[in-house]
């Protein structure tokens, strides 16, 4: 249910159900049956690891704590003596990196440095995770009864049993004339974008469903996408990129970027990644105008394609199996993976950038572990899927022909049969999970479907990033500062985090800089030039090896020089060792002032 | 069959009334926040950029003096209270959030060459060139009185230098020698020599109160402890101390100003060679006066500079200049550690700001936490070269810059010239001297 390295997997919804508040008639004991034991089994551990840890400031507590209790007046003990405690799992997700390894004694500020703040992030890490109890919504589900699988409940079902809010969630929009359709969410959540495969393009508050704009382009739509807010949207025509406001009036006509089947928004980098039928991926900087770079992929039409939230690399897929991962910061490939027989059709990464879902034409579909490279899962659909999508939340959806299949945990667990199912009035063109909402749109042949699918979105928002409750001066703080922190494409590379860690110099940089101050190379051994033979004169072969042989015994000479000091040395020590726990005893104030 | 679909009450996440502050929810799991690391690194070097743009150090240039500022001292239980002493033998009294004069007098013929506000802030010392002592009192002499010292002692020789004792009534003047004085004698309970010398500066130590520091013009820095009889001990280094200042935090270390264009941070205990040596001006050190956290000290250099150094670095953070600005004589850094105060020959008292890009006066809890926050991002991001180019980058007037460059020229050639030299000597009879080692002649006891 929940994204990969999420760790509250294990943990099924309904026990997770909000409970009345406690009331005093209630018995106490009743609500202790109910705890889980595994849970209490981990908080123990974790307790038991920070005694381990500072049993020096736990020791100063306890004397504390006995002190505090006579302080109560009403002689009462506190019962629940210390900080809360947290679970193992809850700190795991909040954990950035594996400590780093102290440096040696000598470099006592910087050891002093990394301890100081290894124990603020730690400090960080506990007050994140205690935050985590206070997140006002819990995710959505969906249970069936015994024997009923959920795969056979209906949208219509489901939208009768939840509240009417919710239910409106669930609706068709018959648009017959200029289908099938692709659908865009932005990245609140609020706003969605439909772009008929005959020009017809409209933008809708589909909650309040209040159509923003609805405009014919009089030209074939490719793709469509919003930028940064609800403000812009870019659309792919028969020939150039066009991009609208929110009113439908067309802002720009961008010649450069011809022929676009697919794009991608890296909402972070304000980069808009297009990728064309002449085979070109070409990123522009929507926040400056620019493009930042254009590289020809050399590998015909490029219709599949995705991105990497984690790290913004640009995925496509080929006609000929493979997926190959792209950076605008490299004219060739990253990585190319063959990952079918057939041509790949679609390909989806999920938002903590570990799995990425690939289908062919092969009827197959496959998981993949993205950060090693690796199969993870293969399994075979009948008629193959057309289309993926991954939610907050990790459930994969699927479009096969005119039925939508949505999976869950594909890559934990072998999955025989779908979460949900739905059939649509006609071909699935274009699928996307809407953020922070329980909800799938589907655009296809006859229009667009929104689908209530349990469990998808994220409950909890965060109001700096994504809010979808915000007005428009709040957006216009977002941008503002959203923009002033823009990451420059330079930074986009496969592991996002690089840029944090210690850049350590290598081996042949600094045999490089050793040389240059050196003026020649210490390392460089002496070519082998043979003699000129004359005959009857020892060997080309026997010189050297003589040669050899007294280079060694100099070397033996330096070696026991060495050794000899250090034995020297070290008696040194001792001696001046013993002279200092001799001269220790007798020590006056003033001494100090004295060498 | 069960079903919960999210659905929010649009009540939680929205203000109830226009006059509500926006409601935030915040969700801090790593995985809703992608490109960590990038995002923060982008910040720092938004937060460095700015820091650059705001930093304007200049304050106030306080003008009244007829002659060069000779010396200055800070009250010592007023902050907005400023002292100096000119070459013309006028002491002026400044009140610096008004950015005034409040007070003249015509305290010594020729030079005063040193004022000290005594550690009650009652009254104050100067010593000029005419051979006197005089004490002051601190107020301003009513409608129609005399401006009279409260007391005047006539010494047999010239008086170069002036502190007073932290807590007793006891100061110390220098000149020919360094002497000890009880506040109601009219001669020095003690006096000091080390050979014939005269000497330039006296300063006592801040922490260990009996201890004194002074610099000699045969090339030494001499210290006492006032119990003693004799001197402790000195250093000689190779070019002429100008003045020294005890670190306020560290009893042990102190920092003196050099001639030869360098500050060298002394441990008392192991004069052989100093701590730290402080590089970058490019002529003559004249005054020195550490930030009463310890951590960092502000230098006044004949090339018309002041720069900032950290106690334990080897270069300045910080260069502060103005075309105007002579020869910067005396410095001082304000007991609240937020301003920096430089007199100068061109008769002009200087306010600057220690910190050049803070900003002054309340900030609103959003602010300091915002500056609070680019602080800690600076710090962490401050070795990679893009934000480190930024941070570094100051602009220097031409000649300084040149100067600068040629010593840069001259150094390497002399290093070159040692490295030449051992390359072709016999192994061990040219050894590697460091650059600490190389500016002390002898430690005497």
């Amino acid at each position: 249910m929940a994204s990969p390295v999420e760790p509250s997997v294990n943990v099924s919804h309904v026990e997770k159900k909000k409970k009345p508040p406690a009331r005093y008639w209630q018995e106490q004991q009743d609500e202790e049956k109910h705890k889980n034991k595994d849970e209490e089994q981990t908080e123990e551990a974790v307790q038991q690891d920070e005694e381990k840890q500072t049993r020096k400031t736990k020791k100063r507590k306890q004397i504390d704590d006995l002190t505090n209790e006579n302080k109560v007046i009403s002689g009462k003990t506190d019962p629940f003596p210390g900080p809360a405690s947290i679970s193992k799992d809850r700190m795991q997700k909040f954990k950035r990196k594996e400590k780093t390894q102290k440096p040696h004694m000598r470099h006592y500020k910087l050891k002093d440095i990394i301890t100081r703040a290894e124990e603020a992030s730690e400090m960080a890490q506990k007050q994140a995770a205690r935050f985590d109890l206070l997140l006002p919504e819990e995710a959505g589900f969906l249970e069936g009864d015994e024997d009923e699988d959920t795969c056979m409940i209906s949208q219509e079902d489901i939208a009768d049993a939840v509240d009417i809010t919710s239910g409106a969630k669930y609706f068709n929009l018959k648009l017959t004339q200029f289908g099938p359709y692709r659908v865009d969410y932005n990245k609140t959540g609020r706003h969605l974008l439909l772009g008929g495969r005959r020009g017809h393009v409209a933008c809708v508050d589909w909650q309040t469903k209040q159509l923003m704009c609805e405009i014919n382009v009089m030209e074939s739509v490719n793709d469509v996408k919003w930028l940064h807010s609800e403000n812009m949207y870019a659309v792919a025509q028969k020939k150039w990129l066009y991009i609208y406001d929110s009113n439908g009036i067309e802002l720009h006509c961008i010649r450069q970027f011809n022929d676009v089947l697919r794009m991608q928004f890296l909402p972070y980098h304000f980069l808009l990644a297009t990728a064309s039928a002449t085979s070109f991926l070409q990123y522009l900087d929507v926040s400056v105008g620019k493009e930042v770079a254009a590289i020809c992929t050399k590998t015909g039409r490029l219709d599949v394609m995705c991105q990497n939230p984690h790290n913004a690399i640009i995925h496509l897929g080929h006609p000929n199996g493979t997926v190959t991962l792209w950076s605008p910061n490299q004219k060739e490939a990253l990585v190319k993976m063959l990952c079918h027989q057939g041509g790949v059709r679609s390909v989806v990464v999920d938002k903590t950038g570990t799995y990425m879902v690939t289908s062919g034409m092969d009827k197959k579909l496959k998981v993949f572990d993205i950060r090693a490279f690796k199969p993870l899962k293969s399994y075979f659909l009948p008629a193959g899927a057309s289309c993926l999508s991954l939610s907050q939340r990790g459930l994969l959806s699927a479009a096969t022909g005119d039925i939508v299949q949505v999976y869950r945990d594909v890559w934990s667990a072998p999955v025989s049969k779908p979460y949900m199912a739905h059939r649509v009035r006609g071909t699935v063109w274009g699928l996307h999970f809407c953020p922070f909402e329980d909800v799938l749109g589907v655009g296809h042949g006859e229009g667009f479907t929104s689908m209530l699918i349990p469990g998808a979105g994220e409950p909890n928002f965060d109001g700096l990033d994504a809010n979808p409750y915000r007005n428009a001066k709040q957006r216009q703080e977002w941008e503002v500062k959203a923009l002033l922190e823009k990451i420059q494409p330079e930074l986009i590379s496969l592991d996002p985090t690089e840029l944090g860690q210690v850049d350590r110099a290598t081996f042949e940089e600094k045999h490089q800089d050793r040389v240059q101050a050196l003026g020649f190379d210490p390392l460089a051994t002496e070519k082998f030039v043979p003699r000129f033979k004359k005959k009857g004169r020892s060997s080309a072969g026997g010189v050297e090896r003589r040669k050899k042989q007294v280079a060694h015994m100099d070397q033996r000479d330096v070696i026991r020089k060495t050794v000899e000091d250090k034995v020297k040395m070290e008696e040194e020590r001792k001696r001046m060792e013993e002279k200092k726990a001799a001269l220790s005893g007798q020590k006056s104030a003033l001494d100090r002032f004295r060498k | 069959m069960k079903v919960k679909v999210l659905s929010r009450n649009p009540d939680d996440y929205v203000r109830e009334t226009k006059l509500d502050i926006q409601r935030v929810p915040r969700n801090y799991d790593p995985s809703l926040h992608p490109f960590e690391v990038s995002r923060e690194y982008t910040r720092a070097l938004n937060a460095t950029k700015l820091e650059r743009v705001f930093a304007k150090p200049f304050l106030a240039s306080l003008d009244g003096h007829r002659d060069g500022v000779n010396c200055l001292a800070k009250h010592s239980t007023s902050l907005s209270t400023l002292l100096s002493g000119s070459c013309d033998g006028e002491v002026k009294v400044w009140n610096l959030t008004k950015h005034e004069c409040v007070r003249t007098l015509q305290a010594h013929e020729g030079f005063v060459r040193g004022i000290i506000v005594r550690y009650c802030g009652t009254s104050f010392f100067t010593v000029g060139d005419d051979k006197t002592i005089k004490q002051w009192k601190m107020e301003a002499p009513g409608y129609g009185e005399e401006e009279e010292p409260l007391n005047t002692i006539l010494g047999k020789t010239v008086f170069t230098g002036l502190d007073h004792h932290q807590k007793k009534g006891v100061f110390a003047t220098c000149g020919q020698q360094v002497d000890i004085w009880d506040e109601q004698r009219s001669s020095p309970i003690r006096s000091f020599t080390w050979g014939v010398d005269s000497f330039s500066s006296v300063r006592f130590n801040p922490v260990e109160t009996d201890l004194l520091g002074s610099c000699a013009s045969d090339r030494s820095i001499v210290l006492y402890d006032m119990r003693e009889s004799t001197p402790l001990k000195k250093v000689i280094m190779t070019m002429r101390t100008n003045t020294l200042c005890w670190n306020p935090m560290e009893a042990y270390y102190f920092t003196c100003a050099n001639e030869d264009y360098n500050l060298y941070t002394y441990d008392m205990r192991f004069l052989e060679k100093p701590i730290k040596v402080h590089m970058d001006h490019v002529s003559a050190v004249l005054d020195v006066d550490y930030s009463p956290t310890g951590q960092e000290f502000v230098s006044a250099s004949f090339d018309k500079t002041i720069r900032i150094f950290s106690k334990d670095g080897g270069h300045s953070r910080e260069v502060y200049h103005t075309k105007r600005m002579q020869h910067v004589i005396c410095i001082k850094w304000s007991a609240d550690n937020k301003y920096i105060l430089s007199g100068s020959d061109e008769m002009n008292i200087r306010l600057w700001k220690a910190n050049a890009a803070e900003k002054l006066g309340v900030l609103s809890p959003r602010e300091r936490q915002a500056t609070n926050y680019n602080q800690k991002l600076k710090e962490k991001f401050q070795h990679h070269p893009q934000i480190r180019r930024i941070a570094r980058h100051r602009h220097l007037p031409k000649s300084i810059f040149h100067q600068r460059n040629e010593l840069r020229v001259m150094k390497e050639a002399r290093q070159r010239k040692e490295r030449n030299v051992r390359k072709h000597s016999k192994p061990g009879s040219a050894p590697v001297v460091s650059e600490r080692e190389k500016n002390v002649v002898a430690v005497v006891k």
